[in-house]
C-alpha cells in the first residue's frame, strides 16, 4: 500500500536504460506518489486560494470609520461647526459623551480610540491671540494606528479652519505647502503592495511544505536506503524530487497572480516573462529549503516542526512585506538577507506596481539564484554523505 | 487513575524530550525569534532614504533643506541636479523619498505668494509612505509657524493638542512585543501537540493506547499536560523577557495575564490535539497546524488591526482565540485594562477550548484509520 514502493520496478527497469528514462521514472513515481496523498495537491492549489481570499480581505492597513469621542464642554455655535466637520469626515464613527471621566472610561474599555476635547472655554479663546486649543487624547496603544487616526484628525482639524476663514473674510494660507506624489500607487490602497507581498509568503509556505516531509518520508520508511542501492544516481534522486514539486508549486503561482489581478485589481504592470523567471528562480529556493530541512532532519516529526518555524515566521515578519526593512537594526537587516522571501518580495512589487525595472528585478534574481544554489547544493553534499 | 495519568504524563514528556532535535526545535527557535522579531517588528520609520533636488538658490530653500537632512527621521543620500534623476533613484529603490523645490520657491514665498515643494514618495510600501509623508509635514509644519512668526502673519484661531495615552512616543516595539507573547506562545504549544497523535497512528501505537484501560479523557489529560507545561513556560520566558530586556511596561494584574495564557493555551491545544487526530499521515497533521497557524495569526489583529478587516472576516475572527489573548496582553501590559474588559475576552476563550478539547477526545475513538 505504500506508494514509495512503486519506486522499485521503476529504477530496476531504469537501470538498463538511459540516464534520462530513469529520470523520468523517478518522476514517474513521485507524481503517482504525489495523485494517491492528494494532500500536496491541496497544499499547491487549494492553499493559495484560500489564503489569498483571507489576507487579500484580511490584511488591511487603512483604517475607515474610527471610533472617536467627542466631549464638548459647552456647546455653542462654533462648537458645533467643528464637530460637524469631524462627522462630516468618513474616517470617524463620532460618538458624543458627556464629560471626560465617561470618555476616558469609554477609552479603557476600548469602546472608542481616541477623545477630541473642546473645552468650556473654546468659544471665547477663539478670538484670542492665543487662539483656542482643541486637545485629542489618542489611544497609542497601537503606535501605527494611532499614526493614522492622528494624520486624520489633523486633516478634519485643517478643513474647519479654511471653512472658518472663509466665514471670516480671512485668507490665511500656510506660507509653504507640500504637494504630495505616491508613485506607482497614486490612490494609496494598501492591498496594493500588500497583495505582492502576501504572494511572496504564500509561496514560502507551499514550497517549503511541499518538500519539506518528501525526503524525511523517505527515510522514516526506509524506502530511501532502498533507492541509493538502486543504480539511481544521487542528482537524479533530487531532481526526481524537485521537477514534480517543481511543476505544482508553479501551477499554485499561476492561480496567486491570477487572483490578484483579477480578483482584487491589483495592476500588474511588468511584463510575464519577467515574472516566470524571477518566480521560478524563488521557487527553487524555497522547494531547496524544504528538501534541505527534510534532508537534515530525517524524521518527518522533526522536519514538521522545523518547516513550521522557519518557513512562515521570518517569512511574515523579516521579508519587508509589512514591516519596514530599513528601519530595522543593522543586524537584523543582516539576516534578511538569507531570507529567499525578502527578495521576491522586493522582485514582486516592483513587477506588480512599477514595470520590469531590471535595476531591481537583476540584483534580486541573482540573490535567489544563489540561495537556490546552496540549499539544493548543501542537499545534494548531505545526501551524498549518508550513501557512505 | 491517577497513577496512569501520571505515567501517560511522563511517557510524553520523554517522547518531546529525549529527541535532541525536538528538543531543540522548542527552545532554540522561539528565543532567536523573540530576538529577531523583537527588533525587527517594527512600524516605526527611521533614517528615511532621502535625494533632495532644489533648483532654488535662495536662503529660504537652504533652511529647509537643513531642516530635512537635520532631522533623524531622515537620511539625505543624494542631491540630485537633474529631473530625470527622481525616477532614477526611486525606480531602483536606492532611496524612498524625493523632495523637489522649484526655482520660483523663495521668490513666491517672499513676495507673499504660496509656495509649494513637492514630496515624491515610492507608493509600492504604501504604510511606510504614508508614515514619511507624515514626518515631511511635520518638518514643513515647523518652518511655517516659524516662517510666520518672522514675517509677522497672523496665527490660526485654533491649534490642535495631541497627545497619546499609554504609549506617549509611540513606540510600536511596545504593542508587537505582547503579541510575540501571544504568537510565540501559540506557535510552540501547536508544534508539541499537532503532529503527537498522528504519528502514533501512523506508526500504530496509538490503536495499542486505545485498546489499554485508558478513557478518552485520561488520553486527552495525558496528551494535554505536557503540552501546557510546555507553553506555560514558554509564555512565562517571553513574558519576562519583554519586561526585562525590552523593558516594556507591565502595567497590569498578573494574576488576570496568567488566568489568559492558561485559557489561551488550552484552546489552542484543543485545536492541536483534534487536527492531529482528524489527520492520517503526519503530513496531514502538518498542513492542519499551518492551515491553523497562519490564517489565525495573520487574523489576529497582531499586525493589522481587526477593526479594518471586512464584516464577514471579523465574523471569522471570533472563532481565533489568539485574537482574544492578543487584547489581554496588550492590555494588561500597556494599560492596566479593567478586569471587566479582560473577563469579556476570558469567556470567549473558554468556550473555544471546552469544544475543541472535548471535539479530540470524542474524535480519539471515532476516528477510525
Amino acid at each position: 500500500m505504500r506508494p514509495g514502493d512503486t519506486s522499485l520496478p521503476d529504477t530496476q527497469k531504469s537501470s538498463s536504460g538511459s540516464a534520462g528514462l530513469r529520470l523520468f521514472g523517478l518522476v514517474y513515481k513521485e507524481a503517482l506518489q504525489i495523485i494517491r496523498d492528494p494532500s500536496s495537491i491541496a497544499i499547491a492549489f487549494v492553499l493559495p486560494i484560500i489564503l489569498l481570499l483571507l489576507f487579500g480581505y484580511g490584511v488591511s492597513l487603512d483604517a475607515k470609520h474610527v471610533p472617536l469621542g467627542l466631549v464638548i464642554e459647552a456647546p455653542s455655535p462654533k462648537t458645533s461647526d467643528f464637530a460637524a466637520a469631524l462627522s462630516h469626515s468618513e474616517y470617524f464613527n463620532v460618538i458624543r459623551l458627556p464629560d471626560r471621566n465617561k470618555a476616558i472610561t469609554a477609552m479603557l474599555s476600548g469602546r472608542i480610540n481616541g477623545i477630541i476635547v473642546l473645552r468650556s472655554d473654546f468659544a471665547r479663546k477663539l478670538y484670542s491671540a492665543s487662539g483656542a486649543p482643541i486637545q485629542a487624547i489618542i489611544n497609542g496603544t497601537d503606535a501605527n494606528t494611532a499614526r493614522i487616526i492622528s494624520g486624520y484628525v489633523q486633516g478634519a482639524w485643517q478643513t474647519w479652519l479654511i471653512h472658518y476663514n472663509l466665514d471670516h473674510g480671512q485668507s490665511i494660507t500656510a506660507p509653504v505647502s507640500v504637494e504630495q506624489r505616491m508613485w506607482f500607487n497614486a490612490d494609496i490602497r494598501s492591498r496594493n503592495f500588500l497583495i505582492p507581498g502576501l504572494i511572496a509568503i504564500i509561496m514560502t509556505l507551499i514550497g517549503t511544505l511541499l518538500t519539506a516531509l518528501v525526503v524525511a518520508r523517505e527515510w522514516e520508511r526506509g524506502t530511501m536506503e532502498a533507492l541509493l542501492v538502486t543504480p539511481v544516481r544521487i542528482d537524479e534522486i533530487l531532481l526526481g524530487k524537485l521537477i514534480p514539486y517543481f511543476v505544482l508549486g508553479m501551477g499554485g503561482m499561476t492561480i496567486a497572480t491570477v487572483m490578484a489581478v483579477w480578483v482584487f485589481g491589483v495592476p500588474f504592470r511588468g511584463s510575464v516573462l519577467a515574472l516566470i523567471g524571477v518566480s521560478s528562480l524563488f521557487m527553487l529556493a524555497a522547494l531547496g529549503m524544504g528538501l534541505l530541512i527534510s534532508t537534515l532532519a530525517r524524521s518527518q516529526f522533526v522536519a514538521g516542526q522545523v518547516a513550521i518555524i522557519i518557513a512562515f515566521l521570518p517569512a511574515f515578519i523579516l521579508s519587508g512585506f509589512i514591516f519596514d526593512i530599513a528601519s530595522m537594526p543593522g543586524l537584523v537587516q543582516l539576516l534578511t538577507h538569507i531570507i529567499p522571501a525578502r527578495y521576491f518580495v522586493a522582485a514582486l512589487q516592483s513587477l506588480f506596481l512599477a514595470g520590469t525595472l531590471w535595476q531591481v528585478l537583476l540584483s534580486n534574481s541573482i540573490a535567489l539564484a544563489i540561495m537556490a544554489l546552496v540549499f539544493l547544493g548543501v542537499t545534494r553534499m548531505r545526501t551524498s554523505k549518508a550513501l557512505e | 487513575m491517577w497513577r496512569r495519568i501520571w505515567a501517560l504524563i511522563i511517557k510524553e514528556f520523554f517522547v518531546i524530550w529525549n529527541d535532541r532535535r525536538s528538543r531543540a526545535v522548542i527552545i532554540v527557535p522561539p528565543l532567536i525569534q523573540l530576538m529577531v522579531f523583537g527588533y525587527a517588528a517594527t512600524f516605526d520609520v527611521s533614517h528615511i532614504a532621502t535625494a533632495i533636488y532644489n533648483e532654488d538658490g535662495g536662503a529660504a530653500a537652504t533652511t529647509l533643506v537643513s531642516s530635512f537632512s537635520g532631522s533623524p527621521a531622515f537620511n539625505v543620500l543624494y542631491h540630485l541636479d537633474a529631473q530625470r534623476q527622481i525616477a532614477e533613484k526611486i525606480d531602483s529603490r536606492a532611496v524612498s523619498l524625493v523632495i523637489h523645490i522649484g526655482p520660483t520657491f523663495s521668490r513666491n514665498l517672499l513676495s507673499g505668494r504660496p509656495a509649494t515643494i513637492q514630496a515624491i514618495v515610492d507608493g509600492r510600501e504604501s504604510n511606510t509612505a504614508l508614515i514619511i509623508l507624515g514626518y515631511v509635514n511635520q518638518i514643513v509644519e515647523t518652518f511655517d509657524q516659524r516662517w510666520s512668526l518672522k514675517t509677522h502673519q497672523p496665527l490660526p484661531p485654533a491649534q490642535l493638542v495631541t497627545r497619546y495615552w499609554f504609549n506617549p512616543n509611540l513606540q510600536s516595539r511596545w504593542f508587537i512585543i505582547p503579541g510575540i507573547v501571544a504568537l510565540l506562545t501559540m506557535v510552540v504549544t501547536i508544534v508539541v501537540t499537532a503532529l503527537t497523535i498522528a504519528r502514533e497512528r501512523e506508526v500504530g501505537t496509538f490503536e495499542q493506547l486505545l485498546v489499554t484501560p485508558f478513557s478518552p479523557l485520561e488520553i486527552l489529560v495525558g496528551k494535554s499536560v505536557p503540552a501546557l507545561a510546555i507553553g506555560i513556560s514558554e509564555g512565562t520566558f517571553i513574558i519576562l523577557a519583554a519586561v526585562l530586556w525590552f523593558h516594556v511596561p507591565l502595567r497590569g494584574n498578573v494574576g488576570l495575564l496568567y488566568g489568559g495564557l492558561l485559557l489561551y493555551i488550552l484552546a489552542v491545544i484543543g485545536i492541536g490535539l483534534m487536527v492531529s487526530s482528524l489527520a492520517r499521515t503526519q503530513q496531514q497533521a502538518m498542513l492542519g497546524a499551518f492551515l491553523f497557524v497562519v490564517p489565525a495569526v495573520i487574523l489576529s489583529g497582531f499586525a493589522t488591526p481587526i477593526s479594518n478587516m471586512p464584516h464577514f472576516i471579523q465574523a471569522i475572527t471570533l472563532a481565533n482565540p489568539m485574537r482574544y489573548f492578543l487584547v489581554i496582553v496588550r492590555g494588561l501590559f500597556l494599560e492596566d485594562l479593567p478586569a471587566s474588559v479582560v473577563i469579556a475576552q476570558l469567556w470567549p476563550m473558554a468556550i473555544i477550548a471546552t469544544l475543541t478539547l472535548s471535539g479530540a477526545s470524542w474524535l480519539f475513538r471515532h476516528r477510525t484509520t
